[in-house]
């Protein structure tokens, strides 16, 4: 046994974390861990990995109880961890990167030379597509997730924890990352892997984990679980974890896109889903529409009147809004209220005489809180401090509330547990039934699917065909990889 | 409101303030004498008026180093426009329009030259100091007229007339900032810059008017600075960006944007105005108060880093 953990405790102020987690880990193994944002997930590998305490339990690496105070002690140990967020440094280097806080030394100077070959040896040993020499902040969120791969196999040894990677990956992208995960089971690692993609990841984890509100609530073999039996356990309760939209004939146009590489017309009560691989110009596609890359030839109508859209405020006004796919960067002010961050893109309608009336804000909070189904305890409530389903519908209320008849989903489930997903799919044909025009663009083509009632697909910044509702996503993904 | 630590924490600027008040009332006999309070408010009027514009600067996520040099040009020109003969409220409104002009520069490059607004203002800063000194001839402006000293020493019902000014000025800057467009703007913007452009809302424009209102109320401050010296100096205000900026962190204002409040500022400048004053009082050696004030900026910021890290969590 690599890694055994027993009922381990982790609490912030006087909010528990983590009340009882449970862990075992063999050398050679691919153990999945999975749980609802908020589950523990991240804390109890945050222990792990020596950067944070455990208040309470025990933690066993290779059968001795040890306690990690340092990131750098669980190194040692052969215990690495690829994070979640990006935690590299912009400006440096691919292979400065890869050696950040264990630089090569020679006398009392850097052995660049050295560390570039090492970087070098580690990156083609993987098939990486990198460059040794390429400053961090020129790649690709996928490529960065390489380095970080990178960093964290050149210390680890013996067990690496993969905290939710393909966040940002294309399908593509995270079936690389799975393919290193397997080569390194074969090696004799222990993998531990953090993800929301249950699907994906079924065919390559031996184990499955699942922690529910701090507890483990089940661990056992992969094969012996079903899909719905694991939704289950994550949520505590049945939820219909396939959402179900039936058609309905669009009404007026809303929205017409002529672009030179891409023609589309979005009418009132419809969702139109955008696929592609990433970098096929599908957030581009959103930037464009609302004014943040304005577009430099064609033209974009509004209404069936052409409307120059060249900032977010031009787009805002001719009634379009976007749910960014990065929320707590783009979307929302997470130090400031619910409410505060419900009525920034229409503060006019809380203002009475010049003043922003703190009651009518209040009350504009609520009526979205309960429509939405916000969960929090009040509508002052710092954004910041809500779950990743929660934050999205404040965003979606935000637009709501500016009266956004078009409104563009980029990435709408990213980071939200299921239950929220489903939701969130329900908030968006509820929507499109009231008339609202949507684009939804997702990397999950099941969701896709499930939502859009046609389906756009992108590659290379073009748009190569329309399917319709009835496709499939291997018809999908042959449009949006391979060329025709 | 519960009294837990960390409400305790968030008023301990207050409390300091407040323990400050006593001892000083307790060690020294001449601090608690309607003389020497006046002229605490006095000293401290042209520092606190500066501040309340600088809260504004600070919570949108800027800075603005060249507060000072606009102080000592407000100041010079409006002297200037009265020695020629101009009556006191046109002076008065010189000096303001002076202090607008150069704040709205200052947010001009920064939104268009999309430079950082500590490159922009220490460049201002001594373009302003230049421009005055080339103006002036490096020479004082005299000979204003005789009422235009009241501004600074006046009293009105026995009020010093400044506190008065202050008052007007720290209400109207606390409404704005509390309840308008404008103000949340700030807030919205210096949280999340860019979470503000995605919400539509005009960031450059908003960024110009912070700016600008900090400059015009630095105009006022630099006539109030030449109605206490009755005289315009080309060369006041060197330094006072420092205590300005000292004010608004002591209070609370975060450097990365997004926090601060009008009630902190005031309380952080009269934390610094008392400490200045008390150690006269105590016959403190000067070049102490400097360490011990540098200290306290120190403290201060330490602390409330503290409450927000527990806030966090």
């Amino acid at each position: 046994m690599l890694l055994d953990l027993q009922g381990i405790q982790k609490h912030f102020g006087g909010i528990t974390a983590l009340e009882s987690g449970d862990l075992q880990v063999e050398a050679g193994e691919i153990h999945a861990l999975i749980g609802e944002n908020g589950a523990g997930k991240s804390t109890l590998m945050k222990i792990v990995a020596g950067m944070l305490r455990r208040d309470g339990g025990v933690l066993r690496w290779r059968g001795e109880v040890v306690d990690f105070r340092r990131p750098a002690e669980a190194h040692q140990a052969g215990i690495s961890m690829v994070h979640q967020e990006s935690l590299l440094a912009p400006h440096l280097n691919v292979a400065e990167n890869i050696f950040l806080g264990r630089e090569a030394t020679k006398g009392p100077l850097l052995d660049q030379g050295h560390m570039e070959d090492e970087a070098r040896r580690l990156i083609s040993e993987h098939g990486f597509p990198l460059d040794a020499a390429a400053r961090v902040q020129e790649l690709s969120p996928a490529q960065k997730q390489l380095v970080e791969i990178c960093r964290a196999l050149n210390s680890a040894s013996s067990l690496l924890i993969f905290d939710e990677p393909t966040s940002s990956l294309s399908d593509a992208e995270a079936d690389a990352v799975f393919r290193i995960a397997q080569n390194l089971r074969e090696r004799g690692m222990g993998i531990i892997y953090i993800t929301h993609r249950l699907a994906e990841l079924r065919p390559i984890a031996d184990r499955v984990t699942i922690l529910r509100d701090g507890r483990t609530v089940h661990t056992g073999p992969t094969a012996e679980v079903s899909t719905d039996q694991i939704v289950h356990h994550m949520v505590g309760r049945e939820v219909s974890s396939i959402y179900e939209r039936d058609n309905h004939a669009p009404g007026a146009e809303r929205l017409r896109v002529d672009l030179p590489n891409i023609q589309f017309a979005l009418h009132a009560g419809e969702i139109i889903g955008v696929a592609g691989l990433m970098g096929a110009g599908r957030t581009e596609l959103c930037q464009t529409i609302f004014g943040i890359t304005p577009a430099a030839a064609g033209s974009i109508s509004v209404d069936g009147r052409p409307v120059s859209i060249n900032s977010p405020r031009d787009a805002v006004r001719n009634g379009i809004g976007l749910i960014t796919e990065d929320r707590q960067r783009t979307g929302l002010t997470l130090s400031m209220p619910i409410s505060a961050n419900v009525t920034l893109a229409n503060l006019d309608g809380v203002t009475r005489n010049g003043f922003i009336s703190r009651t009518a804000e209040r009350s504009v909070a609520e009526r979205f809180r309960k429509r939405l189904h916000l969960r929090a305890a009040s509508v002052d409530q710092p954004v910041g401090r809500l779950s990743g389903g929660n934050q999205q519908k404040v965003v979606i209320a935000k637009w709501l509330f500016r009266d956004a008849k078009i409104l563009l989903f980029d990435e709408p489930t990213r980071g939200i547990d299921v239950a929220a997903k489903a939701e969130v799919f329900a908030l968006m044909d509820e929507l499109a039934r009231a008339g609202a025009a949507i684009l939804m663009v997702s990397s999950e083509l099941p969701e896709l699917l499930q939502l859009a009632d046609r389906i756009l697909v992108m590659r290379d910044g073009a748009m190569v065909t329309e399917l319709p509702c009835s496709t499939t996503q291997q018809q999908i993904m042959q449009h949006a990889a391979v060329a025709s | 409101m519960k009294f837990n630590s960390a409400t305790w924490q968030r008023l301990l600027p207050f409390l300091s303030l407040a323990a400050l008040f006593v001892f000083l009332s307790i060690a020294t006999p001449n601090f608690l004498t309607a003389t020497n309070l006046a002229a605490v408010v006095r000293q401290t009027a042209t520092i606190n008026i500066m501040a309340l514009g600088m809260t504004l600067v600070i919570v949108s996520g800027g800075i603005d180093l060249s507060v000072g040099a606009i102080l000592a040009f407000s100041g010079t020109v409006g002297a200037m426009a009265m020695a020629q003969g101009l009556p006191i409220p046109v002076g008065i409104a010189v000096g303001l329009v002076c202090g607008l002009f150069w704040g709205f520069l200052n947010g001009i490059c920064t939104t268009s030259l999309k430079i950082p607004p500590f490159i922009v203002t220490l460049g201002t800063l001594g373009i302003v100091r230049g421009v005055t000194l080339i103006i002036s001839g490096g020479l004082p402006v005299v000979g204003l007229p005789r009422q235009f000293e009241s501004l600074a020493d006046g009293s009105f019902v026995g009020i010093p007339s400044v506190l008065l000014v202050l008052a007007v000025c720290a209400v109207v800057t606390h409404v704005v900032l509390h309840s308008t467009k404008l103000g949340r703007y700030t807030y919205a913007i210096g949280s999340n810059t860019e979470a503000a452009v995605y919400a539509g809302i005009p960031v450059a424009r908003y960024t110009i008017a912070v700016y600008a209102i900090s400059g015009m109320l630095t105009g006022l401050a630099g006539m109030i600075e030449a109605s206490r010296l009755m005289t315009g100096q080309p060369t006041a205000g060197q330094g006072y960006e420092l205590q300005v900026i000292a004010a608004v962190v002591i209070g609370g204002g975060s450097l990365t944007g997004g926090e601060g409040s009008v009630i902190g500022t005031l309380i952080g400048a009269f934390i610094m105005g008392l400490l200045s004053n008390g150690s006269d009082l105590l016959g403190v050696n000067p070049y102490v108060q400097q360490a011990l004030i540098g200290a306290i900026i120190i403290l201060a910021v330490a602390v409330d880093e503290a409450r927000k890290r527990r806030f966090r969590q």
